[in-house]
């Protein structure tokens, strides 16, 4: 609840708070995803239908691992598609999160399988993955 | 909208002046790149912390003029 503020609110532009109320909701629905799913993927497209090169690189990897994920389509909501920029502070999609945990975007994630270090922390989360 | 290799890398030392930068256009059509980031500063820092010091250092560029960009960063290994 933004209203009533206990301080001074005219010096905050009713665009201002809008825009943190709006934050808070989709912050809100973010978090709420990380809770609720082991593996989350913020992509362009779906896990069966990738739309961007880079979200399906990441699909790859998480299926040839063989790990249930979450896809959330970030094109299907643009407010989404802005706002886990600023969650994140990580101006790029894909972004994959492993128990909450921010992993990292397309690089970091080829990188992280190449080395095996993506498959030990999923390990070490608890996560199985296949041999 | 395309930025040249050469803006990309003098953002990077700008905001790490120590860095090792190595940038390639992997398209030629100056809009897909991959830069190579190799800097002493980025030593004790995860993935994730030295990326988001390359992206800082592009500022809202990133995903702007600059479409695509592949990143590696690394320390190097001897100092």
């Amino acid at each position: 609840m933004l209203w009533p503020c206990k301080h001074p609110c005219r010096k905050t532009n009713r665009k201002d708070l809008r825009k943190i109320n709006m934050e808070n909701v989709l912050f809100d629905r973010i978090r709420k995803e990380l809770e609720e799913n082991d593996i989350v993927l913020f992509m362009k497209g779906t896990a069966a239908f990738p739309q961007c090169g880079f979200s399906a690189l990441v699909v790859q990897v998480l299926s040839t691992l063989g790990v249930k994920f979450k896809d959330i389509n970030v094109l299907e909501d643009n407010e989404l598609r802005e706002g886990i920029k600023e969650f994140t502070q990580w101006p790029t999609i894909p972004q994959l999160y492993i128990k909450g945990e921010f992993i990292g975007g397309c690089d970091i994630t080829r990188e992280m399988y190449e080395t095996g270090e993506l498959q030990t922390l999923l390990q070490d989360k608890g996560i199985n993955i296949a041999a | 909208m395309a930025m040249d290799a050469g803006t990309i890398e003098k953002l990077i030392l700008e905001a790490i002046p120590d860095a090792i930068v190595k940038i390639e256009d992997l398209r030629g059509d100056g809009e897909h790149y991959a830069a190579y980031v190799a800097s002493p500063a980025f030593e004790g820092k995860t993935r994730v912390q030295q990326h988001q010091m390359v992206y800082q250092a592009l500022g809202d560029r990133m995903g702007r003029e600059l479409h695509a960009l592949a990143l590696q960063t690394s320390v190097p290994e001897n100092k």
